[in-house]
């Protein structure tokens, strides 16, 4: 087997005095689909902020198809092919819906996505296009943020928490595009607090507590209970 | 007559304080520094152009061709060397700077060209002009001073609103974390953003210093006149902007024609009166983000 | 200085912290202050004539620092345009003393008085500005004050005009009150201000400079409590304005109106520390002490306050006083947590 697409090696990130990631180590390979899950404060955003590039690390890697990138600003790193829908969406709001997407290809890479196909993946993104950002629903917001990281023509997609503040309903027809992103090849890093959504749509959960690794496996294969006892912490 | 008259040169003086008043706004809109080296640069310009007339004959328009891009680039080295330290200094820090950096600026002009008044001269086409009625008509120049000063403020909106760069601008503007996100160097858009404001500031410059007489204390009252225009006209908006130095200018050109002393009193008690009873602006932007 | 009484904790028993303010050095501080006080007091039964007037200058730019600091360091307000309240301090002494004939030294806190009657009102409209549109702002009401001040006749108009109430007094015996009155002034502000820093609204201003939306809501008046810093800078001001004029005996629109004074006082608090009491004194003795040569430097002078402000606000925005890192504090605002074991 080749080398992971995403290599996160042993990092240690603190906030200050307070360490958030101890020593986590975290691998993506081409193609794969990863949800970390964990409860809050397990680390899983501190992760994405680590490997988007907005954190760095005291000690330790994050690799993308072998290079090191950890010295690379997070502008830097999106040239190279890793775009983040961040938590909360963080739309520009002064800006139209069609603008927050231009702005999402800014680095011009080459590939499947630009505005027509995001419009297709999401139709009503098409609809809204000449409305400011700040003017949508929480899910519409949430799929201008999926197609601006798109527009980025990622090789690795990082969506944090794609669920927050969501109904159920409109969460299962986000993640129900995912597949349709997936399948152009891309490598999509999930995290998620919903646990459900997570293993439906991952190839491999990982599961962290307080910065370490907890359980790990296929999401098939994962046991409901095991998983339960190490989101929360018990019988460990 | 002579009303009339007022009004007319106080409208096309009023293009040339939006101008001025569009770099500060961009500054301000971009990255929330108001740069109070503003006027004083803008004066450097027109003391550029008056040097290069000097010693290679340059006509100021020719001038502006060198000057232009010279200010950029200092607008540029300004942001990357102090401006973005000053940002990570806290509030207060980008405005010590900024102030400092114009008392500097000014009294090196002092020790360079005195306390002289100069004027850009631009040849016949300063005198001339095209005569309306008795008593009324406008001169060439403070005519394409003012068209010039419109034609950049449109060619501001349009950069804003249509191209990459414009947008990545105003993204930055509103989170530059997430602009990072996107790809975008925010450093280098800010660095972009104040050597644009820079080169329009340098355009202004020049015409204010071929319209009237500058000294190097000048600076001062183009930074007062171009904060009244943005406040007049209302935060946010280029266009209010425009409209505020218009109206900026007229007050000023009423106030003069009362008493020459009033011209420039005048234009501060608007602002006051404005302050007090509209302080949005007259104009206020219809965004509220 | 003062001891308060521990807040009982529930445990009571074990280590109870003492919360105190300040310690030795506040004690040697509060010494020193006097003994200074006291010589410099002593002063004009020693030196000439001309080094009390020089000295009544540095008392002014005491002043001036300090109020500028309560400003910007202390309530956050970045002004620059204070010398309209100096003007205002400075004519108030010369109309008072001259045309409505009050006794000049009644006339000094006379001036300040208006000064803080003017100031109150203009701050209606200034703080409907904020941050660095506030500053302008600032500036442009002291070019107002100063083209009003300009077609005032009663005032000389442009030309300024001259105290001379001080004549029946004989030269030696003015000098040396104008210093007393201004080394007395000079202490009142310093101790005025750590008095007012040591209030509750010391305590709200600190909130208010930290975070003003959280001090806002645990029930800080903000803008109250800026618009009471705003007020006082102005009386200060108009001291130091008055402190002026009455040792140069001279008033003109244009240097009592300069915007150079807001050069000096930004000089004066950055580089002695901003947000500290002792800050913009040591600020002002090192600009007293640098003039002499700085004014060799003609208009090379206030290059240098302008390059010296702006290199020690981004490489050491603590100022001079910020290199004992609040190891020393002669006059202590806040307090100090000391568990006893």
């Amino acid at each position: 087997m080749s080398a992971p697409l995403l290599e996160v090696d042993d990092v240690e990130v603190a906030y200050g005095d307070a360490v958030a990631l101890p020593g986590l180590s975290v691998a993506v390979a081409e193609g794969e689909t990863l949800a970390l899950v964990g409860a809050n404060g397990a680390g899983k955003s501190t992760l994405l902020r680590t490997v988007c590039g907005l954190l760095r690390p005291r000690r330790g890697a994050v690799r993308l198809d072998g290079d090191d990138v950890t010295a690379l600003p997070a502008h830097a790193r999106v040239a190279r092919g890793i775009a983040m829908s961040p938590e909360g969406r963080r739309l520009f709001p002064s800006l139209s819906v069609e603008e927050n997407l231009l702005v999402g290809g800014y680095a011009r890479r080459r590939g499947p996505w630009d505005l027509a196909a995001v419009y297709e993946l999401f139709p009503l993104v098409a609809e809204r296009r000449s409305r400011p950002a700040a003017n949508l629903s929480g899910g519409e917001q949430q799929a201008v943020a999926i197609g601006r990281a798109l527009m980025a023509n990622p090789r690795l997609l990082l969506l944090d928490e794609v669920s927050l503040g969501l109904a159920p309903v409109v969460v299962a027809q986000l993640y129900a595009a995912l597949p349709r992103i997936t399948g152009q090849g891309t490598t999509v890093l999930v995290v998620e607090q919903d646990v459900h959504q997570a293993m439906a749509v991952a190839d491999r959960v990982q599961c962290l507590l307080e910065g370490r690794t907890v359980l790990e496996g296929p999401a098939e294969r994962i046991d409901r209970t095991a998983l339960a006892a190490a989101y929360f912490g018990v019988a460990r | 007559m002579s009303w009339v008259n007022a009004v007319v040169q106080g409208v096309l003086l009023g293009g040339l304080y939006a101008l001025v008043a569009a770099g500060l706004s961009l500054v301000f809109g971009v990255m929330r520094i108001v740069n109070l080296a503003h006027g004083v640069l803008a004066v450097v310009a027109a003391y550029g152009a008056l040097v290069l007339g000097r010693a290679l004959g340059l006509h100021p328009f020719l001038a502006l061709l060198l000057v232009v891009p010279a200010m950029a680039a200092i607008g540029y080295l300004l942001q990357r060397g102090l401006l973005d330290r000053a940002l990570r200094g806290g509030e207060l820090a980008p405005l010590l700077v900024t102030f400092g950096l114009a008392i500097v600026l000014q009294n090196v002009l002092l020790e360079a060209f005195s306390a002289d008044n100069q004027r850009l001269s631009v040849g016949a086409l300063g005198t001339s002009g095209v005569r309306i009625a008795d008593g009324l008509s406008i001169g060439w120049f403070p005519l394409l001073a003012a068209l010039t000063g419109v034609a950049v403020i449109a060619g501001l909106g349009r950069f804003l609103a249509r191209t990459r760069t414009g947008r990545a601008m105003r993204a930055a503007s509103d989170d530059p974390e997430a602009a990072r996100l996107m790809g975008v160097d925010d450093r280098r858009i800010y660095a972009v953003a104040t050597a644009l404001a820079l080169a329009t500031v340098a355009v202004a410059g020049v015409f204010l210093g071929a319209r009237s007489t500058f000294d190097p204390a000048a600076g001062a009252t183009t930074l007062i006149f171009a904060f009244e225009a943005v406040v007049i006209g209302g935060l946010g908006s280029l266009w209010g902007t425009l409209a505020g130095g218009i109206v900026l200018g007229v007050a000023q050109g009423l106030g003069a024609a009362v008493d020459p002393a009033y011209g420039v009193l005048a234009g501060h008690l608007v602002f006051l009166a404005v302050l007090a009873v509209k302080p949005r602006g007259l104009f206020p932007s219809a965004v509220t983000a | 200085m003062t001891q308060l009484d521990a807040p009982r904790t529930a445990a009571g028993t074990g280590s109870v912290p003492r919360v105190r303010r300040g310690g030795r050095a506040a004690w040697a501080g509060g010494a020193g202050l006097v003994a200074v006080v006291a010589v410099l007091g002593y002063l004009p039964y020693l030196v000439s004539r001309g080094t009390q007037v020089d000295l009544v200058g540095l008392f002014a730019l005491v002043v001036l620092g300090t109020m500028w600091n309560l400003l910007a360091g202390y309530g956050g307000m970045v002004s620059i345009g204070q010398q309209a309240y100096i003007g205002i301090g400075g004519y108030g002494l010369v109309y008072l003393a001259e045309t409505v004939g009050v006794d000049p030294f009644l006339s000094v806190p006379v001036a300040a008085l208006v000064c803080a009657l003017v100031a109150w009102p203009t701050s209606y409209l200034a703080f409907r500005l904020s941050g660095g549109y506030f500053a302008i702002g600032t500036w442009v009401i002291a070019e107002v004050v100063r083209l009003l001040v300009t077609q005032v006749d009663a005032v000389g108009a442009g030309s300024g005009a001259s105290l001379t109430a001080f004549s029946g007094i004989e030269p030696l015996y003015r000098i040396a009150f104008v210093y007393w009155m201004s080394l007395g002034i000079a202490v009142v502000v310093v101790v005025g201000v750590y008095l007012l820093m040591r209030s509750r609204l010391g305590l709200a201003l600190t909130a208010i400079r930290d975070d003003p939306t959280a001090a806002s809501s645990a029930g800080v008046r903000v803008t109250r409590a800026k618009r009471l810093v705003y007020v006082v800078a102005a009386a200060g001001c108009g001291l130091a304005g008055a402190m002026i004029v009455a040792n140069t005996l001279r008033v003109q629109p244009g240097s009592i109106f300069s915007v150079d004074y807001a050069a000096i006082m930004v000089f004066v608090v950055v580089i002695g520390g901003i947000g500290t009491i002792e800050g913009p004194v040591l600020g002002a003795l090192v600009f007293y002490l640098l003039q002499d040569s700085l004014a060799d430097l003609g208009n090379w002078y206030l290059v240098v306050v302008g390059g010296v402000a702006i290199a020690v606000t981004l490489l050491a925005p603590r100022g001079l006083w910020g290199l004992t890192r609040g190891r020393v504090e002669l006059f202590p605002t806040g307090y100090r947590v000391a568990v006893r074991r």
